[in-house]
This record gives C-alpha cells, structure tokens and sequence, in this order.
C-alpha cells in the first residue's frame, strides 16, 4: 500500500531537475545567463543544502561552515596538483578530508549546545581562516592564494609538457567549455562547468531528500524538537548530531572543491566569517528546514551580489530617462543608493522583510500564496457551482500521508 | 527480590541530607506509589532512578544490574521509561511521530545508522505505533502536531511513547499534576488499562492522595529523605506515622 517513494517527492524531484538542467535558458532573461554566475548558483546551492541538513533538521547553528568550503578548496586544489588535472579525484579527497575535518570539529563543537555551539564553530572557523594565513602558509601559499603551476607533477597525467597552466577537466572536457546557441536574440550559454555542478547538485539534492524521509532525519527533527526528550527515549543524541555535522561538512567540502575546478584557487577570504554568515542567510532566507529553500536563497544571494551590485548611477538614470529631468534625477538619488555598490542596503532589507513576515523563509512565502489562490479557486468554484460536487479525482491523496508530511514548512 | 532494588541511597546537597539510606524494593508487576509531604525528597530519588543525579553512595539495581552512572539513554534501553510532570513530547512533530521515534529506540537500540533508509518502508514500526495509539484513543488525530494538543492528551501521548518501547518498568512523576479532576480520573482509568493489559511495573510518584489510594498496590511514604513505612495502602492511611509526615506531631496533652 505504501508508496516508498512519495507522489510529490517524485514530482519535486523532477521539477527541481528540470529547473536546474534548463538554468541557462531561465537565466539568460534575468541577466544571469553566463557560466561563471551559473556555476556559482549551482555550488552555492549544495554549500546551502548541506548546511540546512544540519541547521534545519537538528537546530545546530554552525557559524564555521566556510572552513569546510575553505579546507575542501585546499584539498582539492593539491589533488589537481600533485595526482591528475582530472576533476573527480579532487572532489574525492576533497570530500573525505573535509568530512574529517568536521568530524574533529564536531566532536569538540557538539559538547555544547544553543549560542555556545554557534561560539565555537566560529572560533574554529576563524582559527583555520588565521592559520591559513600564517603557520600553515606552505600548505596555503598563504595571501596569494593556492593555484595550479606548470611545476605541478601531476604524476596520472602522462603529457605535462605544454607552455600553459592546463585547466581542470572531465574525460577530457574542460570547465570552462561553453556552447553559445543563439535563442530568441538571446546568447545561451551551456558550460561544462555548470552542467557538471548541476549534476551533482541534484544528486546531492536528491541525497537530501533521502536523509529528509529517513528515520534519521525524523530523529534529527526531535533532536531540534526536544533533545531532552530523545535521550530519555533511549536514544543517544550526540552521535547522531554529529553525523548531520559530518554530512553536511562533506556538503561544504564537495561545494569548495567545486569552486576550484571551475576556478582553481584556494585563497583563505574563503573561511572568513562572511563566509560562513553567508550560508546562514542564504539559508534562514530560502527557508530552514525545507527541501528547495536553501537553494533558492543560495540563489537570490548570489543573484544580487553579482547582478545588483552592477547596476550602478549611469544604468539607473537610463531606467528613467523618458521622465522630465527633474523627475529623472530625483528617482535616481532615490533608487541608487540601493543598486550597485548599496546592494546590501537592499539585501538587508529583504533578509529583515523575510525574517519579520515570513520567519519559515521564501519556502513558507510561497506556500502562503499557493494556499491562498486554492481557497479563492475553491470558493470561486462553491459560489458558482454550490450544488457540484467536487469530482473525487482532484485530490490526488485520498490515503492517508505519511509521517513527515505534517509539517506544512517541509516543501 | 525485586525489580528495581534500593539499598542504602544517600544524597547530599550541600548542608541538606535529601535522601537518608533509603532502602527501596519494589516488586515485579506491581504500582508501587511514593508519597510523602513537600520536600521529602521524592523527585530526588526519582532522578537517582534516572541517571540525572548520582547518588552520594547506595546502590540502584535494576534486574540485578546497577543503574549507578548509566545515562539517561542507557537506563532507558535497560527497560525503564519515563512520563515526566509537565508532559514532554516532540512539539514539533506529528502524533505519530512522536510514537514512532521510541519504537526506533527500541527496536534499532541507542544509535543506529542508517542515514539513507526510506521512512514510508518502515511498516512495522509504523502499524506498532497506530496501534498503541488506538490503545489510547489517540488514532484518530495522529497526522496533527504535538503542540496542538491539550495537556490530557500530551499525557496519553507520553503514555503511548512509552508503552512503544514495551519498557518493564514505568516511572511516573505525579501523572496528574495541574490536571482538573475529570482529566485526573481519566488518567487513572488510563493508568489502570495499561497496568491490566500490559505487564508493566509502575513506579507513581504522587502527590494526589486520590490517585495513589485509586492505583497503588504498595506504597512508600518519605520522610525528610527517609523512608518512614512500606505497606498496603489500606494500612497506610490511618497509620500514626504517615500522619505526623503529613500534619505534623500532635500537641500530647
């Protein structure tokens, strides 16, 4: 009787496949159709998924998380060093490294809990940040940054010969291979780099669904629910936290080595706390604890930092260029401060809108509004028709959801 | 020898003897209350059950293995539940849920991995858990939240968590605290099913004289951390010495 795989998972899981795969031709409108932005909404999104994998479910504010970034960078920037230009051994070790990292990490940060759980993950955090800097400049290459080299030995690779600094590549395709097709007068660009990032963010994503709908996930939602309660349930909580910490370090981990195969340098900005914080954001923003929402603020926040911050004075005067002069040049000393180098203006105020109005994020937003054109639909239908039925089939669940389907926050 | 022996449990707080050798054995399948004015250290001896306080010295055993530094997990896979005062459920979660999270404890122990496994296949688990939730009339409402629920109901649902686990022992910290009469009858009622159709050992620590004369089997009273008299509760009641606990020594004339 029971499905073991639900009919709106299924459908979640293709639309969110179809949405990713089709990104080029969604972004191309927005302006946000090229393949460096693509790559980074793609990364950006496992980063996020990964982090609401332990925020969402157990509650665990991590303010660290740009370390595993930064250490999965490293890694794997050493990886196309040292073994192959090819890009799947990196992710690998880059992957296992940051899972050990977060397993040293978590085992010391999770003695505690609430605000000092949060203390010391940015401690730590901040402690790999000023070691990559400084002591560990050999491994770091300290403010230059780690970068690939014509020295490299990359001892899989058997041609190592040319005058160029080889780029990482996937059975022989390059990251930064893009395709320009021409569309409805707009450049389309599909780029192996993206397409390799979307793969794997909707494995990944995937993956998540999976850990969501396990009994797993459900004993993570208690541990945010009411840990006290677990441990007299007889369950151990701290090993279970601590594998959300792992899964969501190695997130971190694919999410940095990623980085470094579209661009490969590791600079040590990319454990900084803004780092960190910004994963929080992008999280609280899509909405905590939901399936599409970490991606989706993932998005919007890179959206705007790289889309928005480009819209200086010169372009918001051209917007209103048809108006009288004075009208021109009031809207503009109006509307500019909030475009270009203002961004955050913009961005901080949306965060707070969100966080004030919609505290289960973009995720509950939409849910509102969804709820609220099926009640007008149905009230529209009732008016017209009091003495219709409802045909049965339009409900496609007339058995009973599952456990986990309750939270209406979960979309 | 009992389920659950008590020998000699002594706890310190400071300049305050909480417990004084206390010397406790309950039987197997049986309520067994402890009562005893404010202060006697009822709750004290509750948490030395539970693993939240260490005893100053004494021994706990629980079928003949000590209890004595086991954490709150541990003595609950050893087979000892726990319904709090104040219900304490998962809020969060759906009635079933809360239900089918025991029933994991119990059957997968304290920590299993299994990150990936699909919660929609675990149909075993999850028809244990409508049952027991038929058990306490609960079935009907088990999509909803916790939090929704009225404080009678978390108190069934608590109940319901811990029959999951088919535990052999039951602690229970004043049941029917807070609750108004009708509530508190029906919990009895409850309590009284579940002893009859279930073998389960109660321990009921009760401030409700109403209750306790209503369940118990055998009652404990404590006394300024002692145990003054152990006996049927048809003795208890008029017994001099549970009175003086209760009204204070009377004025000899």
């Amino acid at each position: 009787m029971l499905k073991t795989f639900r009919t709106s998972d299924r459908t979640l899981m293709v639309l969110f496949t179809i949405f990713v795969l089709a990104a080029p031709l969604i972004m191309a409108p927005l302006g946000a159709g090229y393949p460096d932005l693509m790559q980074r909404f793609a990364i950006y999104g496992i980063f996020a998924i990964g982090f609401n994998i332990l925020f969402g479910l157990t509650g665990y504010l991590s303010f660290g998380h740009a370390a595993f970034l930064g250490v999965g960078s490293y890694s794997a920037v050493w990886m196309l060093k040292l073994l192959s230009i090819n890009i799947v051994p990196a992710i690998i070790f880059a992957v296992v490294v940051s899972g050990l990292f977060a397993l040293l990490i978590g085992f010391i940060s999770l003695r505690r809990s609430g605000i000092y759980f949060s203390i010391l993950t940015l401690a730590f955090a901040q402690m790999s940040y000023n070691l990559a800097y400084s002591v560990l400049t050999p491994i770091t290459n300290g403010e230059t940054g780690l970068q690939l080299d014509l020295t490299d030995p990359r001892i899989l690779d058997t041609v190592n010969e040319t005058s160029q600094v080889a780029s990482p590549s996937f059975l022989g395709l390059e990251m930064g291979d893009t395709a320009v097709v021409q569309f409805l007068g707009m450049d389309l660009q599909f780029n192996v780099g993206f397409y390799i990032s979307a793969l794997i963010l909707i494995g990944m994503f995937y993956l998540s669904l999976r850990i969501f709908r396990s009994p797993f996930g459900m004993i993570l939602r208690a541990v945010k629910s009411n840990q006290t309660r677990l441990n007299y349930t007889g369950f151990n909580s701290r090993p279970y936290t601590l594998t959300a910490f792992v899964i969501s370090g190695m997130y971190a981990g694919l999410a940095g080595a990623l980085l470094v195969c579209m661009d490969p340098l590791a600079g040590a900005d990319r454990m900084q706390w803004t780092a960190s914080g910004e994963v929080v954001l992008m999280t609280i923003m899509g909405g905590a604890g939901t399936l599409i929402g970490p991606v989706l603020g993932a998005g919007i926040i890179k959206y705007f930092e790289n889309i928005f911050s480009r819209i200086n004075e010169s372009v918001v005067e051209g917007w209103f260029s048809a108006l009288p002069d004075g009208v021109t040049d009031f809207l503009t000393a109006v509307v500019s401060p909030f475009l270009g180098s203002g961004w955050h203006i913009s961005l901080g105020l949306i965060f707070m809108l969100v966080v004030i109005f919609l505290p289960g994020g973009l995720v509950e937003g939409a849910s509102r509004i969804m709820n609220l054109v099926r009640r007008l639909s149905q009230t529209r239908k009732t008016t017209s028709s009091p003495s219709v039925a409802r045909p049965l089939g339009d409900d496609e669940s007339p058995e009973e959801p599952p456990p986990g389907s309750v939270n209406t926050r979960e979309s | 020898m009992g389920i659950l022996e008590v020998k000699g449990v002594n706890k310190r707080f400071g300049g305050l003897l909480a417990l004084d050798d206390v010397n406790l054995s309950i039987q197997q399948n049986t309520v067994h209350a402890i009562i005893g004015p404010n202060g006697a250290g009822k709750s004290t001896l509750l948490n030395c059950f539970i693993g939240k306080l260490l005893p100053d010295s004494g021994t706990v055993k629980f079928d003949n293995s000590s209890l004595i530094g086991l954490k709150p997990f541990q003595i609950n896979q050893a087979g000892i539940s726990r319904v709090f005062q104040t219900p304490e459920v998962f809020a969060d979660l759906s009635i079933l849920e809360n239900v089918m999270i025991p029933a994991f404890a119990h059957r997968d122990g304290a920590f299993h991995l299994a990150p990936f496994r699909s919660l929609a296949k675990e149909t075993a688990i999850r028809e244990q858990a409508e049952k027991i939730l038929q058990d306490v009339g609960l079935v009907d409402e088990r999509h909803q939240l916790a939090s929704a629920m009225s404080r009678g109901n978390k108190r069934r649902l608590e109940m319901a968590m811990c029959l999951v686990q088919q535990p052999k022992l039951l602690l229970l910290d004043e049941p029917t605290a807070g609750m108004a009469r009708a509530d508190t009858n029906n919990t009895i009622d409850l309590l009284k099913s579940i002893n009859e159709a279930h073998n389960i050992t109660f321990v009921v620590i009760e401030h409700d004289m109403h209750v306790v004369f209503s369940l118990a089997d055998r009652i404990s009273v404590l006394s300024q951390g002692h145990v003054i008299v152990e006996d049927h509760p048809s003795n208890i009641k008029g017994h001099p010495k549970v009175q003086e606990a209760y009204l204070g020594t009377a004025e000899t004339q």
